[in-house]
């Protein structure tokens, strides 16, 4: 810490971007982007949009859901930028965008039991090659995959998920991106930080270092590349959608 | 013919859930259980994306939209509650950490086989969610369902035509005629819905029955 206040005015880490569309300015076509939220409770919805500006195509997508009525995720799926989305449950009450790419045959689904989703996810962060899990065994979800018997019951194996890009959306951070969330938008966060080659997050407020209680920072700015300050429209949750 | 109502059912399974236990409540009839669950009573309610101690509904001006449920509904969190990330929520289910979940269901089999997550139609839009998470990591698997289809057939079946969410993982079913345990011995009928003899249930319900009724009603 000492030696770092000594060098104020030397280049130092600082993950704050500007803008969104800094931020997410050298997404690449064909990119595996994973996309916090649950439903629009943790959704990045303003660096979506930047994403969608930028014109990044081809992209496979990996989120819980597969986008509510018009905006966020949704409104990426109806630019026509994606490829293939990798997600537990896509049908909701407004996720009719997505329903008619899917009719149509426009877009490609991976149907991923939640629990499986987020443990592929912690493990490509956390360098696992592979793991056997109960969830799915013998089902159609499991369909192809090696199978083994541990200790009297039945596992799959299921690989990792890894991203080149992680859009999340936290609470505070600082310029080391430190990550606080806020109740349940924390969701997806934590672990798709750990996952993807950049972490791009947007979080309400930037604070000082220090500020954020290190005995409750959620994501360690390790898993953390950019930082973008936006205050973000508070949208209510849908009433009638489902998980 | 005479059924549970939906609150009667949800009372039942309420009155089954004992003091201390984690329990996962799932979308649609079996969120009505939370309604029912006794006020002095301390269980903690676990929600999928994220949080354990789920409270009531709020008012609408106290609806916060970083706050919901799995159904994406505003909810609250009680004193004493948390919140966590999604791995750790699957950890709790899949580690066999909850006492309790209820599940709604098409279907479930002489063997506690579970179909509750796609009708296997043609272009219906497969969803998953953590309905298999649920049904293979609680350590009680309830389902609330209606006893048959709206054509008069049992929903408790020799096996699943539905496809299957998970093999043997119920233990118990509230249905709107009867309550029913799974065991390695078959299907043991707790209780039935007052004016219904055994015999006719085992007729509606086609797969053997064992009566274990005391006569009271539920």
């Amino acid at each position: 810490m000492l030696a770092l206040t000594k060098r104020k005015n030397e280049a130092m880490i600082n993950k704050i971007v500007a803008s969104a569309a800094a931020a997410v300015a050298d997404v690449l076509d064909g990119a595996t982007v994973m996309i916090g939220g649950f439903g629009t409770a943790g959704m990045p919805s303003e660096l979506i949009d930047a994403l969608i500006a930028q014109g990044a195509r081809d992209l496979t997508i990996v989120n819980n859901n597969a986008g509510n009525a018009d905006t966020g995720l949704a409104a990426l799926l109806k630019s026509r930028r994606v490829r293939k989305i990798i997600c537990s449950f896509p049908r909701q009450t407004d996720s009719y965008v997505f329903d008619a790419l899917y009719h149509a045959g426009e877009i490609e689904l991976e149907l991923v039991p939640q629990g499986n989703l987020a443990e592929r996810i912690r493990a490509a962060g956390a360098g696992i090659g592979a793991f056997f899990t109960p969830t799915g065994y013998g089902t159609l979800l499991a369909k192809g995959k090696e199978t083994r018997l541990i200790d009297g019951r039945y596992y799959v194996l299921e690989y990792p998920i890894h991203a080149d890009v992680a859009l999340i959306k936290a609470h505070r951070g600082d310029r080391w991106g430190n990550l606080v969330y806020r109740k349940t938008a924390r969701n997806f966060g934590p672990i798709m930080a750990s996952a993807a080659k950049c972490t791009i997050a947007q979080v309400r407020e930037v604070v000082e270092l220090g500020e954020l209680d290190p005995e409750v920072i959620v994501t360690p700015g390790i898993f953390v590349q950019r930082i973008v300050q936006l205050l973000g429209a508070a949208m209510l949750a849908q009433p009638q959608a489902t998980a | 013919m005479q059924r549970f109502s939906r609150d009667q059912m949800a009372a039942r399974v309420a009155r089954d859930i004992p003091e201390g236990a984690y329990v996962n409540l799932g979308i649609g009839l079996p969120t009505l259980v939370a309604n029912h669950l006794p006020r002095d009573r301390e269980i903690l309610l676990h929600s999928e994306n994220g949080l354990l101690g789920m409270g009531p509904a709020p008012a609408l001006s106290a609806q916060d939209p970083d706050l919901i449920n799995a159904g994406k509904q505003p909810v609250t969190l009680l004193s004493g509650g948390a919140y966590f990330h999604h791995a750790d929520s699957f950890a709790m289910m899949r580690g066999g950490h909850l006492d309790f979940c209820v599940l709604g269901a098409f279907q479930v089999s002489l063997r506690g086989d579970l179909a509750n997550w796609h009708t296997g139609a043609a272009g219906a839009i497969p969803a998953v969610g953590g309905a298999m998470d649920l049904a293979i990591g609680a350590k009680n698997v309830y389902v609330m369902m209606e006893h048959q289809t709206k054509a008069g057939e049992s929903k408790i079946a020799a096996r699943c035509t539905y496809p299957v969410t998970a093999f043997q993982c119920v233990s118990r079913i509230y249905t709107d005629l009867a309550v029913i345990d799974v065991t390695s011995h078959g299907l043991v009928v707790l209780a039935i819905v007052d004016g219904l003899a055994f015999d006719e249930l085992q007729r509606l319900t086609g797969v053997p029955l064992t009566n274990a009724t005391t006569g009271v009603a539920a």
